[in-house]
């Protein structure tokens, strides 16, 4: 099997024409993994035994023309998933022995949809992080560099697919965990609306910014994954009754005529790396040339993003929090990381009495003021475009110091979280052999013209067949 | 006792209610969980949403959201069109979140008011699990239960308008008498459904502000108690204040083996719960259309119901307030008075539900008329005497008679009634009836 | 509160209230890390939010209930229920620490 030419959808194709067997696919990703992973630390639990059980039970289905939408694709989930009987630890030591008895509401849909959780991936603990060093456990290394790291927080799950294993995995996006990641590692990420996806049983970082993605080597897997994930669940009371379109049929519609707009706060921001700049405007004429009307906006209250986000989320950080008190999973309280304990700490006193109004209230109040100029600028542009983050995968090492500066590369993607609208990473370009990501954000629900857009993009440039010597 | 008596005239108590109701709903507040968790065995109705497992999300059941409304608008609440949950935080075993769902500054209902008593608001929250203390191999351990954890919890604040212990009573008994009849809850105390926290505090006479202090007390788990403690702080405060101490703002346990209260906490480590809204779950908005069909379910309430069965029955104060005490007992009345073939006057059933203790469970409103006619199966009347009493009748009841010409059925029962008080229950019923329509029509030609 | 002014945060009284235990190099590391995060917050400040509403959510949603009916799929067995917890006694979680008040 040629690994960098597998994606979700040949990977079926292959199943399809019975080149191979469920077991046979599922079987080259673990001995893959068994193989590379030393050197990377994607993985915090293989699941060899339930996945090739589960590749079995594919075989059999689609041998008696059962179909379903991902039969037989090996799958990683982001450790914050909650899978059932299978060991479940939010990157986190003091949850480093919990089972969960439950599948969190995706798991089960990717599941009932013929996918084979073949392990749980490293992150950075609780999704607190951009770079995955914050993982209680080992830090993911960047395939494309194994000096650097490859974002975070979902940053297992972005290098397991980077590499070649899995073909696709699971991510949260509170702040930037799958937009960074994938854009660090040269993937699609898909950033949902806020409740189009439920988070029954991801637990939780920040309840509401949190969102449910995935990363995909292609924007045809990406979209093909997300007509699974997506759609309202009754465990889930933030997730509206809206219908989930078929993602796969926006794709391949041409661009002509689409207005895309591009921030002027953003490109004017200080710090940015100039190569991350000219890959940007390189796509930017791309997507002209392919007949988008490029039109400049304006996000006028982008300067104060990340201070609203770095009140509010570590306020519902340090409540969601609060459960893991050692008595019934786990472990003490001073198990927590460091980084827990000072968003913790921070949360507790954003939320405390005299101190609520200052800094909680008035954050919620400028998160009223951020989310409007999304509204405001979709009355302009039909998707927006921007960098994905300010510089290109950093040295491990590099910022863990200074959690002001690293709070600070979640820049452009932190507004979409507080706006809760949509966002995909789309591969854009190489400098010095690292990759570099691009946004497309669309107002709510959106997701089909996000797709169309990328694909129309993908389909011009192809970056995403550019893979890691891994 | 003199001296008691004394310092009893110098002061004046002031008295607070914070009261939990457990709502009888079949699922627990914010997931599928059986509501009902008395006498289950340990930790077996739990799901990963009541036992606050990671990435387990809370969704409100609707039923108890309607019946916190229900009881605010039974109080004679406002019902604000805008209403959400809110997350407070602290610390304990039995609180598996260390948040418990609740609600802050936005409750369901507020501003009412329940007989004389200021209603300050009603809110909806979740239960916490149950804790007991254990000792097992020489440790001293906490041994925690989660099945109560997640039950829909009503918290109902008055303002401190209370002043006699007596007040407090007839203000409980009544409240628990609303909430069965809007079959809400059992608000029963010795199950633990219904939990009160009186505030306590003391003025001297003639002051207008309240004092600057209050004492909370807690672990109340009956009427009798609740009593005990209020008496037992009053005394406690008022012997400080006779001593010249001031009464700090204290959370105290009421100690049920020693009948007195012992301090919790100070106010100093109070707990500061850094309420923040609930992001899981969206905020509620009323339509006026929502509140009035809601409302539209809470049906008569104890003293209309009276009031009607005293004018429609021609019952009095003593019977109406009896037979109204629970709905059962008053839907049972009405349904055997309004057996259509029936002649026995509505006091006489009245009598028999209230002096013979008929078991409503067994006994059918139509199997107890049987039972009353046949005890008053008549014996001999002669026809002159009957006459009379006929006349009698409608001479004294003249209201009566015109309720029944007016077309009230019930006047008729009632005058009835009469003759077969009269007649010392020796008449029979369907004669008296006869006598009575012919002597009406005939006077009315 | 200026931009300039580097805010105290009491690391030691939040820490107790979220029941988290710091040694004293955290306590004195987070103090200084906070602080200079509050000071970049205090940038909040600029922007004029009279009359504006805070956001706690942003699904635009209401009213969002399950009706009352017992869902037994979810309900755990005791067994289950204790799996995970690190000590248990007849069928109830057992708590050793006596912290709690």
């Amino acid at each position: 099997m040629e690994i960098n030419s597998l994606t979700i959808q040949s990977a079926l194709d292959v199943l399809k024409k019975k080149e191979c067997s469920a077991r046979e696919l599922v079987a080259f990703y673990l001995d893959r993994i068994e193989k590379i992973d030393g050197k990377i630390n994607a993985f915090l639990t293989v699941d060899r035994e339930g996945a090739l059980q589960q590749a079995d039970e594919a075989d059999s289905m689609r041998a008696n023309d059962v179909t379903k939408p991902l039969l037989g694709m090996p799958i990683a989930c982001k450790d914050l998933f909650t899978t059932k009987g299978l060991r479940t630890t939010a990157g986190a030591k003091i949850i480093d022995n919990y089972v969960p008895p439950f599948d969190a509401s995706v798991v089960g849909r990717l599941k009932e949809a013929g996918a084979i959780i073949i392990g749980k991936t490293n992150e950075d603990a609780w999704g607190h992080g951009s770079s995955g060093e914050n993982s209680d456990f080992d830090v993911t290394k960047n395939p494309y560099d194994l000096t650097r790291v490859p974002g975070g927080s979902s940053s297992g799950s972005a290098a397991a697919v980077a590499a070649g294993m899995c073909l696709a995995a699971t991510g949260t996006d509170t702040g930037s965990s799958v937009r960074l990641p994938a854009a660090f590692c040269n993937l699609v990420g898909i950033k949902p609306t806020y409740g189009r996806v439920s988070r029954y049983g991801v637990i939780a970082m920040a309840s509401s910014f949190d969102t449910i993605g995935h990363m995909t080597k292609t924007v045809a897997d990406c979209a093909l994954v997300y007509e699974t994930t997506s759609g309202k669940d009754l465990f889930d009371g933030t997730t509206p009754d809206i219908d989930v379109p078929s993602y796969a049929k926006s794709l391949g519609k041409g661009i002509a005529g689409t207005r895309v707009g591009i921030p002027k706060e953003y490109l004017s921001l200080p710090g940015m790396a100039a190569e991350v700049k000219a890959a940007t405007q390189q796509a930017m004429k791309t997507l002209g040339l392919l007949g988008a009307d490029i039109i400049e906006i304006s996000l006028p209250h982008t300067e104060y993003a990340m201070a609203c986000y770095y009140i509010l989320v570590p306020s519902e950080v340090s409540s969601n929090l609060s459960r893991y008190d050692g008595i019934r999973y786990g472990h003490e309280r001073s198990a927590f990381g460091a980084e827990a304990k000072r968003r913790i700490v921070l949360g507790t006193f954003a939320l405390s009495a005299g101190y609520y109004d200052a800094y909680y209230k008035k954050a919620a109040k400028v998160r009223t003021l951020i989310k409007k100029d999304f509204d405001d600028a979709f009355g302009a542009v039909d998707v927006i475009m921007a960098p994905s983050s300010p510089a290109l995968p950093f040295r491990i090492g590099e910022k863990s110091e200074d959690p002001l500066a690293m709070y600070l590369s979640d820049i452009f993607m932190c507004p979409v979280n507080i706006a809760g609208v949509p966002a995909l990473n789309v591969p854009c370009g190489f400098v010095d052999g690292l990759p570099v990501g691009m946004q497309l954000i669309g107002p709510q629900f959106s997701e089909a013209r996000l797709f169309g857009v990328a694909s129309a993009y993908e389909a011009a440039t192809q970056w995403h067949t550019k893979w890691p010597k891994t | 006792m003199a001296h008691k008596m004394a310092k009893n005239m110098k002061y004046e108590t002031i008295i607070g209610l914070e009261v939990h109701v457990e709502l009888a709903t079949k699922s627990k507040m914010f997931c599928g969980c059986p509501a009902d968790h008395f006498g289950k065995a340990p930790n077996t109705i739990t799901c990963p949403v009541c036992l606050g497992l990671p990435g387990a999300l809370p969704v409100p059941n609707k039923k108890a959201v309607e019946s916190t409304i229900m009881l605010g608008l039974a109080l004679e609440c406002e019902i604000p069109l805008e209403s959400k949950f809110d997350r407070k935080h602290y610390f304990y075993p039995d609180l598996p979140k260390g948040y418990q769902i609740s609600q802050y500054d936005q409750p369901l209902a507020i501003n009412g008011s329940f007989g004389n008593v200021r209603i300050r608001r009603v809110h909806l929250e979740e239960d916490t699990g149950k804790l007991q203390h254990a000792t097992i191999e020489g440790e001293a351990v906490s041994l925690v239960d989660f099945n109560r954890s997640g039950v829909p919890l009503v918290e109902i604040v008055t303002e401190p308008d209370f002043r006699t212990l007596e007040e407090v009573d007839v203000f409980l008994k009544k409240l628990q008498q609303i909430i069965r009849y809007l079959g809400i809850s059992n608000a029963d105390m010795e199950k633990g459904s219904m939990r009160i926290e009186p505030s306590v505090s003391i003025r001297t006479l003639k002051t207008e502000e309240l004092p600057l202090y209050r004492v909370e007390i807690k672990n109340i788990n009956s009427f009798k108690f609740a009593r005990k403690a209020i008496e037992y702080e009053i005394e406690r405060q008022t012997e400080m204040l006779e001593s010249g101490e001031q009464p700090k703002q204290q959370t105290r346990g009421f100690v049920e083996s020693k009948g007195n209260t012992a301090a919790q906490r100070d106010k100093e480590e109070a707990h500061d719960y850094r309420y923040f809204p609930e992001p899981d779950i969206p905020p509620m908005r009323w339509k006026s259309s929502q509140l009035s069909a809601i409302s539209r379910q809470i049906g008569e309430l104890p003293d209309a119901k009276k009031g009607r069965f005293m004018k429609d029955y021609y019952l009095n104060d003593y019977d109406a307030t009896l037979l109204t005490e629970a709905r059962a007992r008053a839907e049972y009345f009405e349904k055997a008075v309004s057996i259509q073939s029936s002649v026995v006057s509505p006091k006489a059933i009245a009598n028999w539900i209230i002096n013979k203790k008929i078991d409503l469970e067994k006994v059918t409103p139509a199997q107890l008329l049987d039972q009353i006619l046949q005890s008053t199966q008549t014996t001999s009347v002669s026809d002159n005497e009957l006459e009379k009493i006929i006349k009698q009748i409608l001479s004294e009841n003249e209201k009566a008679v015109e309720d029944y010409k007016s077309g009230k059925d019930q006047a008729l029962m009632f005058l009835v009634g009469q003759g077969l008080k009269s007649l010392s229950q020796k008449g029979n019923a369907s004669i008296i009836r006869e006598r009575l329509i012919n002597a009406i029509k005939s006077s009315a030609q | 509160m200026s931009t300039k002014q580097m805010p105290a945060i009491d690391v030691e009284r939040v820490a107790k209230l979220a029941m988290l235990p710091l040694t004293d190099d955290e306590k004195k590391l987070f103090a200084s890390q906070l602080s200079s995060i509050l000071s970049y917050v205090a940038k909040l400040n600029e922007v004029d939010t009279t009359n504006v509403e805070p956001t706690a959510q942003v699904t635009g949603l209401t009213n969002v209930f399950r009706e009352d009916e017992v869902d037994t799929t979810r309900i755990l067995s005791q067994n289950e229920a204790l799996k995970n917890a690190p000590a248990s006694y007849n069928g109830f979680v057992k708590v050793k620490v006596i912290i709690w008040r």
